[in-house]
């Protein structure tokens, strides 16, 4: 095997042997001061207002100096007598005894072995990487084809009877390195590292981790090995077994807190939204698999592009993209599916960098990355669509959240929906690109916003102040001179994230504008002028609301002064992940020349767009490839004409995008480029008005419930409330009451029938039965009751008895049968 | 030349099973039901034993063949030792639990 | 005069004996008359004494006397493990079986009533008479030669070339049942087991 697939396989195994040693040398104990916040209440805290502290489990912990030690179960047991449901936290002390510094010390040395192995996974990852980019490939094949991949038959179903296409159905198991999985090996396994690092301090109190400090590193491992088996799966199957195992070690780490009933909503909420996309996904892989016989990528394509299509239909194909897609709408939380991402806050502050930047989201992206070329013409444009109706609602609910991690939830939700965007209409490589630099900034932001927290929740613990969010900005406020590295390196993944030039974001936004214009170009349909104009909108209010962020949290006077007080730098192992990302978020990792990200190595070399299987008549742009070509680049094309009818059409967009870029100021910036700069900048200015410059009414604290659009906004459309209306209550109420309808009218009646035809049966058969059958029963029964009274005598009980009784037997056939 | 033949082997074989089912049948006490027990699969193991000594068939046969009862005896040895483990853990179980191993006075099987 | 009855006894004892010894039937006969009386005789001790301990007791010369016999039917290697397992193990599994579930001194069993002691006495009669009439009834066991293993008369190769060729299956099988049987009455004999009340009591 080919050493990058083997080293894949090692960076795999890696993982899932820190899980292993986590999860079986890790103990599960009950620290002292760990209680279950018992002002939290399910029932009417869904999330939109009062979202409960990262660290808020601590808040409300008395650690007891006047109690007596061994007391503990008490204190616990008294805090919660008002609240019935915790009771369980009583037996959970109790039985797993206590948590000793002596096994905070173990625990803490024993996950330094998960960080050392995710170094290690690193390094490989890095040297694979390396070697995979550095590797021409085989131009012969098809450039969908990875640079090198091996697979093994699982299993061989032969040749089935029902097989349209006559050949052997088999399941595959297989591994491949290309540049896509390569990068993505680096960026998952670079994100899980430094997560890991800052987790070391950020989870270190006991009052954080709850005694299963090893549990969540194990969590950890899990997460990165599904995260990874994702990416070098090069088979549907496999892809799909590790989609349910990130779902599953998200269920379990954004319910990491599971004694409070926030963290049980989410995780819950996360894991069913999740199914609801997978049932999609899980339809597409079949519609493939019946028809096609196999899972493997490759072969899928090389079959389409052979034209079996499935069903020989092409609304079947388009059908099967979309439904694979829709595994993607529930991992990268695209809208219909979107309200689960932004309760999967609930877990710890790094499990939602995890989340946001490298494992759980980017997983459906790649997906449609990975399925990118059987998506027919009417498949991207519904990514296209999803990916904007994403992008839009996301930023606009940003806008107005208090919050700090939910602006970053948001966030990622919106730039999700651009990368979802991107691929929609066939800006592929940036679509990919905007997946690895958002996951560095948005790491950034997520670690930097942890680092904030973890502050806030000291000084809160210090004041035994059990009532602020440490997680609300209004509580916030000029932590730029208390925190200047966290300030910084926020500050250059915030400009990073609003397309500022100099920074990676700029270049991978640019490109995904420009390809949203191209697409518009050359088919101005209405939803590609939406999304064009979506995704111009949404470059000015991500803009806006991140330095809202920035401004409300480390601008202006300090809020709470009290809090402000006891704020300080973080220690040096949870700032350094952030320098790293920060440092990553400049434009340097990428390209060059920071104003051209088409020059860039990434977009040139790295990651180049596959080639389109389906049929030549569902293609994108099917109907208006005849045309573009004189437009675009009549020069490159000479034969022109019908001959170019049957371009593929990721050329046809790849030269609109360059036509695009020689717009504007060539060199400098082109006309998207200039224009998203104009938006963005503006974004930056409102945020600066509104709330950056000294005595803005913005930094005035306002603790009102918003109203109007506000609360629209703020209640995230109320899409939360509506879905929560329809399929729990209202799904639920009208499916009994149609049920309730069938039993009375349907049922019934045909009981009824039944019942009445019965009883006169019964009447006619009572009498038979009442004079001849119960005579000859009573008969029979006088005599069973005659005989049991005589055989009773035999059935002592005795085993000795019994054997007189066998021996006699056996004398008794002798000599009957002798 | 010795007059000893198969029917004396089966002679010793068939008192002692009688002695045994006579001890099972009579005995109270459950240790002494089991060494009756014993005595039964002794005597069935006699029989093996002597079955393979003595060729009833008339024919000859080969050596595995030959030892075919000898191997039965065996294994009626193991099992007959697991036996008597677990038979001996229950009456014990029987004593911790009636306090008595009287066979007589456990019998809720009857109700 | 206790003194008697026992001095009669023994000379009456030593008189069959020297007649035994003077028998002019051959040594292998003398033998098998010898370890059958063994048999015989302990096994009616092991059923008809009413002290548990002399019945334990006198069962191992049962064992011993069937181990001789086994000898004698050629077949050194069972009787060599009749005597290391019963002997050896299972009788001492008895005698522990018998000290931890009886008073020391309640050993005696009291005297059985007509009622158990007839049905044992005509069942054990019966099958007796059966099962002897069968042995001596059939004429070709009367004829039967002995059969001799053209290996030797050395048992031990042929049973251990046998237990790990044709009953290499049940060899496995009992070996597995002797664990399951060691744990299980393990399992069974703990004194820490809860009763189903406790366990209820205790979640």
């Amino acid at each position: 095997m080919d050493i990058r697939l083997t080293l894949s396989l090692v960076i795999l195994v890696l993982p899932l042997f820190g899980f292993a040693v986590q999860l079986i040398l890790g103990k599960m104990k009950t620290p002292a001061d760990y209680v279950v916040d018992p002002h939290e209440n399910p029932a009417h805290d869904h999330g939109h207002h009062a979202n409960t502290a990262d660290a808020h489990t601590a808040d409300h912990t008395q650690p007891a100096a006047d109690a007596p030690h061994d007391a503990i179960g008490t204190v616990t047991h008294d805090i919660h007598t008002a609240h019935s449901d915790h009771h369980y936290d009583f037996v959970v002390t109790k039985q797993r005894g206590e948590w000793t510094p002596a096994d905070q010390k173990r625990a803490y040395s024993l996950s330094w072995i998960s960080t050392a192995i995710m170094g290690i996974c690193l390094a490989l990852a890095l040297f694979v990487a390396y070697k995979t980019i550095s590797d021409p490939g085989d131009a012969t094949k098809p450039n969908y084809y990875p640079k090198v991949q091996a697979s093994t038959t699982w299993m061989d179903f032969k040749d089935l009877s029902t097989s349209s296409i006559k050949q052997s159905y088999t399941v595959t198991l297989g591994i491949l390195a290309d540049n896509m999985a390569a990068i993505m090996l680096v960026v998952v396994t670079l994100i899980s590292f430094l997560v890991h690092l800052f987790s070391s301090e950020y989870m270190r109190e006991p009052s954080m981790h709850g005694g299963r400090f090893n549990r969540f590193y194990a969590f950890l491992g899990l997460f990165t090995f599904s995260m990874l088996g994702i990416v070098i799966a090069n088979n549907l199957l496999m892809i799909y077994i590790f989609w349910e195992l990130v779902g599953l070690s998200s269920y379990l780490l954004i319910g990491f807190w599971y004694e409070r009933p926030a963290p049980q909503y989410a995780n819950k909420k996360a894991f069913i939204v999740n199914r609801v996309g997978d049932i999609g996904m899980f339809t597409g892989i079949m519609i493939l698999y019946t028809q096609l016989g196999t899972l493997e990528l490759t072969k899928v394509f090389d079959m389409l592009a052979a034209g079996h299509i499935p069903f020989g239909s092409n609304p079947w194909l388009t059908a099967a993209g979309i439904l694979l897609f829709c595994g993607a709408i529930g991992k990268s939380a695209q809208f219909p599916l979107n309200v689960w991402l932004p309760d999967a806050m609930e877990g710890p502050t790094p499990v939602s960098a995890l989340i946001h930047a490298a494992t759980m989201v980017a997983a459906g992206v790649y997906l449609t990355a990975r399925i990118f070329p059987l998506l027919t013409g009417d498949a991207m444009l519904f990514v296209a669509a999803i990916g904007a109706a994403t992008a839009i609602i996301a930023a606009s609910i940003a806008l107005v959240q208090t919050d700090l991690k939910k602006v970053l939830a948001f966030s990622t939700v919106s730039q999700l929906g651009y990368m979802v965007l991107a691929l929609g209409v066939g800006a592929f490589s940036a679509g990919i690109f905007h997946l690895v630099t958002h996951a560095m900034f948005k790491a950034c932001l997520f670690l930097g916003s942890g680092s904030v927290i973890h502050q806030m929740h000291h000084s809160l613990h210090h004041l035994h102040d059990h009532d602020r969010d440490p997680q609300d900005m209004r509580n916030m406020g000029g932590l730029r001179k208390k925190m200047p590295v966290t300030y910084l390196t926020m500050l250059i993944a915030t400009l990073a994230i609003s397309g500022i030039p100099l920074f990676s974001g700029y270049m991978s936004k640019d490109e995904i504008l420009a390809g949203a214009w191209a697409f518009r170009n050359i088919s101005p349909t209405f939803i590609a002028n939406a999304v064009w104009i979506i995704g111009y909108t949404v470059a000015g209010m991500t803009a806006f609301y991140m330095f809202r962020m920035i401004f409300l949290t480390f601008w202006g006077e300090p809020k709470a002064s009290d809090i402000y007080e006891h704020i300080h730098e973080n220690p040096r192992v949870m700032v350094a992940p952030l320098i790293v990302l920060a440092i990553l978020s400049l434009w340097i990792p990428f390209g060059a020349n920071p104003l051209n990200p088409g020059g860039g190595w990434f977009l040139s070399t790295w990651v180049k767009t596959p080639i389109n299987v389906t049929p030549a008549a569902v293609q994108p742009f099917a109907g208006m490839a005849h045309e573009v070509p004189h437009e675009a680049a009549p020069e490159a094309k000479p034969e022109g004409g019908k001959a170019e009818a049957m371009a593929p059409f990721q050329e046809t967009i790849e030269h609109e995008v360059h036509h695009l870029h020689s717009t504007g100021i060539p060199g400098v910036a082109s006309l998207p480029a200039l224009l998203s700069l104009l938006v963005a900048g503006s974004g930056i200015l409102l945020a600066f008005l509104l709330f950056g410059r000294a005595g803005a009414k913005g930094q005035q604290v306002s603790w009102e419930a918003p109203r109007g659009i506000r609360a629209f906004l703020f209640n995230r459309w109320y899409q939360d409330n509506l879905y929560e209306k329809i399929f729990p209550v209202g799904l639920t109420l009208l499916l009994m009451k149609m049920l309730a309808w069938f039993d009375q009218n349907v049922i019934d009646g045909i009981v009824n029938g039944v019942g009445s035809s019965t009883v006169l049966l019964a009447r006619v058969t009572a009498g038979f039965d009442t004079y001849v059958v119960d005579g000859l029963v009573n008969l029979l029964g006088g005599t069973a009751q005659f005989l049991g009274l005589v055989m009773r005598q035999i059935q002592t009980g005795r085993i000795q008895t019994y054997v007189v009784y066998v021996i006699l037997g056996v004398v008794v056939l002798f000599f009957a049968f002798r | 030349m010795t007059h000893i033949g198969l029917p004396h082997f089966l002679t010793i074989s068939a008192i002692l099973f009688a002695l045994g089912i006579f001890g099972i049948v009579t005995k109270r006490n459950a240790v002494m039901l089991l060494m009756g027990i014993e005595l039964v699969l002794n005597a069935a193991n006699i029989n093996f034993v002597a079955f393979s000594r003595y060729n009833v068939l008339g024919v000859p046969l080969s050596d595995s063949r030959m030892m075919v009862g000898q191997m039965a005896s065996i294994f009626v040895i193991v099992l007959a030792a697991c036996e008597a483990a677990v038979a001996l853990a229950i009456v014990l179980n029987i004593y911790k639990r009636f306090n008595t191993i009287n066979v007589d006075e456990v019998d809720n099987l009857r109700d | 005069m206790k003194l008697f009855p026992k001095v009669l006894g023994i000379l009456v004892v030593l008189a069959a004996v020297g007649g035994f010894i003077a028998m002019d039937i051959p040594l292998y006969d003398k033998i098998f008359y010898i370890f059958a009386a063994i048999c015989v005789g302990s096994g009616a001790f092991v059923v008809f004494s009413r002290n548990i301990a002399y019945s334990a007791f006198s069962l191992l010369f049962a064992f011993f006397g069937v181990a001789g016999i086994y000898v004698l039917l050629g077949a050194d290697f069972v009787g060599v493990s009749q005597l290391l397992i019963y002997v050896g193990g299972i009788l001492v599994l008895f005698l522990f079986g018998m000290m931890l579930t009886s008073n020391i001194d309640k050993l005696r069993e009291e005297r059985p009533t007509m009622g158990r002691l007839l049905p044992g006495v005509i069942v054990a009669s019966a099958i007796c008479a059966l099962l002897i009439s069968v042995a001596w009834g059939v004429p070709a066991w009367r004829k039967a030669a002995v059969q001799v293993p053209t290996k030797g008369t050395n048992t031990t190769s042929l049973i251990g070339n046998l237990l790990m060729g044709d009953y290499a299956l049940l060899f496995v099988a009992s070996s597995i049942a002797i664990l399951v049987a060691l744990v299980g009455a393990a399992m069974i004999a703990r004194s820490d087991r809860l009763s189903p009340e406790d366990a209820a009591e205790r979640m």
